[in-house]
Parts: C-alpha cells; structure tokens; sequence
C-alpha cells in the first residue's frame, strides 16, 4: 500500500486551523504572567522604532507648510523700462506653474532700505538707484520641490529681461538631507529590533518545544506528521507577534496622547496651530501584520531548528 | 505481516541489538517475544515501529520494505502500527478521552467519527466510565488500558506491545492479555514482548526467545 497524505477535504482543513490557532491562544490565555511578559518586551521593542516613525512623520508634516514657501526672486536688468517689466509681469501672472507674482519697485524698497538699514546718508550720496527691480515669484504648490524649483530658476534666467534668478532653496534640502538621515536611521533600528523580535519568538517557542517534549515524542509515536506537530507552535509564534504589536500600538498612542498637551501649548506659544497626529491606519496595518509575520517567522526558524532534534525513543 | 530477513541492527559503538534475524509474522497471528532483559525484544519491536532502521538486511511489515520509507512518510506507517509501552506514554495534562482520540485527531478525522471510535475502544477496555478522567488518578492497570485504547482506536492492522505488563500484578496482567487474545481474534497481528514465562507459557501461543540479540528458538502455538 501507498503512504502519504490523505486527501482532507477543505473544510476540514480550515476547520483543524482554526481549531488549533484557538486552542494555541487558549494556552497562552492559560499562563497569562508569561505571555504578557513574552508580549511586553516585544511590544517595547516594537514600540520604538514605531514612536520614532510617527514622530518623524509629525515634523515632516510640520515642515510640509515650509516647503510651499520655496520662493524665487527675478533680479530685472537695469535697462529695462516701465513697459517691459508690465508686459512682463502679465507674462508671468499667466504662467501655468506658478501661484504668484509680486513686483517690487526699486524705488519703494530703497525708501525701505534707508529706513531700516540706517545707511540713510550714505545712500543719499548716491547720484541714481542702485536698486534693481526683483519679481517675487511663489511656483504652485507641486512645483514646489527642489527639482522642480530648479527648472523654473533655468527657464527664468533665459528671458531676456532677467538679470539673475535667485532660489533660496539652501535650507529646504538641508531640512530633506536631516530628515532622510532620521528616516534611515529610524529604518536601521526597526531592523536591528525586528530581529531582536525574532530572536525573543524563537527563544520562547524553543522553550516550550523543550516544555511540551514528551507530548511531541507521543505525537510522532502515533502518526503525527511534522507539519501537524509544527503547527501549534507556529500559532503561538504568530499571537505573541500580533500581541506584542497590539501592546507597542497602545505605548505609542499613550505617549502620543502624554505629549500632546505640552506640544499644542508651545505650538500655541508659537502662534502655529501645528496638532500631533496619532499613528496613522496604513502604519498601523503595516505594524500589526509585521509583528505577526516576526513571530511566525521567529517560531519557524526555533521550530525547524529544535523540533527534528526530538525522536521518540 | 511482518517479515524479517537476515536483520542485523548494529549501534554506533559497534554493540549489536539484533544479530541476523529471521522470521516471518502471518496475518492474523499473535505472537510472544522473549528473552533477558537487553536481548534486543524492544530493538526488534522499534525496527517495525521505524523508530529505528536497521544497519542490514530487510524488513517487510504489510508488504512495505522499510528501508524505502522516505522520512516524511514515516508518520503514516506508524499510523497502521499501534504500539503499547510498559510506562504507558499518556500524556497527564490531557483527560482519557482526549489521549485516546490523538491518533484520530493526527489523522484528521472529522469530530463525530473521533467520539464514536473513542467510546468504542474505551467500551472495549472497560473505561467508558472514566474517559472524562486524568491519567494520574487511574491505577496502573487502567493506565495501561488507556494506552492500550489509543494503540488500537485507529484499527491499525499490527500492534506491538512493549512489555505491556511489566508493572502489573498477575490477575491485572492476565486481564491485559484476554483483551489482546480478544483483538486477535477480530485479525489484529500483535507482536508481545514480555519476560513474563508463566503468562505466556499459559497463553498457548507462538514464542519467539531472544538471546544476546540472536534468535534462539522459534516455538509454535498450540491449536486452540
């Protein structure tokens, strides 16, 4: 006669999973001291690259208001008359990727230069203007990015009219280059926790296969096949995982909910009516399904490790 | 059923558990293994158990040459193998009725099926009574009858019993044996390993002794 699998039918083999990632939660239900003990270190380990993350995210919204502020200005040539600087002004106002214009006339900001600059009789002694005449140019909201400022500062500096373009843009890739290094680094320790979480999982999973040996010795006695042996142990990876995600959810959201009161009063001191998102849906999926697929992970790599070790004897 | 052809199981270290072995097991047969303690009766028994493989020669349970059954095939053959140990192997944090029904449960038979095999072979050890029990609080007879029950719950078509009477007293032992005579009679082949002579010698079945690994005497069973 043939060996190998019976054919189970669907069913019944949903039903015998469900059966035993019930009965695997129901043990760990079962020594509750233990499993929140296992859940609390890897919610904590989780919880922090999550904290981090939400608290990047937050200045990155934060600083979202600044980047719209990426601002050009159209330094006009000397020789150019009032005509010109109309026609060209209209030009602009109609250009598709831009928000604003405003003209500055040479004359008004001289008057406001002697009047803060304190140069007032130096600049008297001046027998003409030295001022130009600069066109404040704001782009549209998305073509408010570095490159795309950039564009319009080479298509600026090709019109006849125009001495030289100026993008104040320094400090806005600064601000990109310091929150890119955070992103990583934030990225590099969610790396080095996630595998702690593995580590943790398949310390755990590798004490109780030690705990459950007798009843894995009988199982393989009477016909248990590995991956029916595998399979409880494989679900209480997945629960500590989900729990420990649970828990570093509820640890980011009651410091979130702890700092925001102090974070609205310096804002408010700041005039800015900056609020501290909480962690939102899709890092929130991202987060549970990850600490679940961790602790799968991490039972596997014990399981397969420590569980053929084991023959009846 | 169970063929035996020039076995030799050697352990690393050179010691010889089985030197040789021939014999051949019908359908339908009830057979005793003796022999001193370490003259290879539980060798012989894991080596049709595929707890062990032996280092020569072959071994045929059901027509099936062991030596060809892949690792990943091993759990079906025990599935047609029940086996009986002298400390029982039950596991104590499960009732009766659930150490009972782990063969059908591995084999994944549905919910109904598994309480009606289980009562069935609890009835015919005579535990119907206590399937809601923990092990710990049967005596050792009982115990043995719990394991008993699980061996032949699934009706697998051969049963080894490993010293199955080792810790009972000789009413408790005499009990054991007419529930295998009575599986034997339904064409269950059982394979006994006992050192005790007097039961067996009353049994009036086949003997096979075991001597330092090498089989010594192969004695047929009186017509009963």
């Amino acid at each position: 006669m043939k060996l190998g699998r019976s054919h189970l039918r669907i069913d019944t083999w949903v039903l015998r999973h469900l059966q035993v990632a019930l009965s695997s939660l129901g043990r760990l239900y079962r020594t509750p001291l233990a499993t929140l003990m296992t859940a609390a270190v890897i919610g904590i380990a989780l919880a922090l690259p999550t904290g981090m993350h939400v608290a990047l995210s937050n200045i990155q919204q934060l600083a979202g208001g600044w980047d719209g502020a990426a601002t050009l200005s159209l330094f006009l040539k000397q020789e150019v008359d009032e005509k010109q600087i109309i026609k060209l002004t209209n030009k602009l106002g109609a250009h598709p990727k831009l928000a604003e214009v405003q003209l500055i006339n040479p004359d008004i900001a001289l008057e406001e230069f002697q009047r803060l600059s304190g140069f007032k009789g130096a600049l008297k002694a001046l027998d003409r203007n030295p001022l130009p005449t600069v066109l404040i140019i704001e782009p549209l909201q998305q073509y408010s990015t570095p490159e795309a400022a950039e564009e319009l500062m080479t298509e600026f500096n090709r019109l006849a009219e125009v001495d030289f373009t100026q993008l104040d843009l320094q400090w806005v890739r600064r601000f990109h280059a310091i929150t890119e290094i955070a992103r990583r680094g934030v990225m590099v320790i969610g790396i080095l926790l996630g595998l702690a979480v593995l580590l943790i999982v398949g310390n755990t999973i590798r004490l109780e296969i030690q705990n459950r040996k007798s009843e894995i010795e009988i199982t393989k006695l009477i016909g248990g096949t590995d991956a029916f042996i595998r399979r409880p142990f494989l679900y209480n990876g997945l629960w500590y995982g989900l729990s420990g995600g649970i828990l570093a959810w509820l640890l980011v959201s009651i410091s979130l909910w702890m700092l925001n009161g102090p974070i609205e009063r310096l804002a408010g001191l700041y005039r800015s009516e900056f609020d501290l998102s909480a962690i939102d849906f899709y890092t929130l999926s991202i987060l549970l399904l990850g600490s679940a697929l961790l602790g799968l992970f991490g039972s596997w790599i014990a399981v397969g490790r420590h569980l053929s070790d084991i023959e009846p004897s | 059923m169970i063929h035996f052809e020039n076995v030799t199981k050697r352990y690393p270290g050179g010691y010889e558990g089985l030197s040789n072995a021939n014999f051949h097991v019908t359908p339908g047969e009830m057979v005793f293994l003796t022999g001193h303690s370490g003259a290879g009766k539980s060798t012989l028994l894991r080596l049709i158990g595929l707890l062990e493989r032996c280092t020569r020669g072959q071994v045929l349970v059901g027509g099936r040459n062991l030596a060809k059954v892949k690792r990943r095939h091993i759990p079906y053959h025990r599935r047609e193998v029940g086996m009986i140990f002298q400390d029982h192997r039950l596991l104590h944090d499960r009732t009766v009725f659930d150490n009972v029904a782990m063969p059908l449960v591995v084999a994944g038979l549905r919910h109904q099926e598994i309480g009606r095999r289980v009562h069935a072979s609890l009835d015919k050890v005579g535990l119907l009574s206590k399937e809601r029990a923990y092990p710990v609080t049967l005596s050792g007879g009982e115990q043995q009858r719990v394991g008993i029950a699980r061996a032949v719950v699934s009706k697998p078509p051969v049963v080894l019993a490993d010293e199955p009477t080792g810790n009972l007293d000789p009413e408790l032992s005499q009990e054991i044996m007419d529930l295998f005579c009575q599986f034997n009679q339904v064409g269950v082949t059982l394979l006994i390993a006992t050192h005790d002579l007097d039961l067996v010698s009353r049994m009036g079945k086949r003997i096979l002794t075991l001597s330092h690994g090498r089989l010594k005497r192969d004695v047929a069973g009186r017509a009963s």
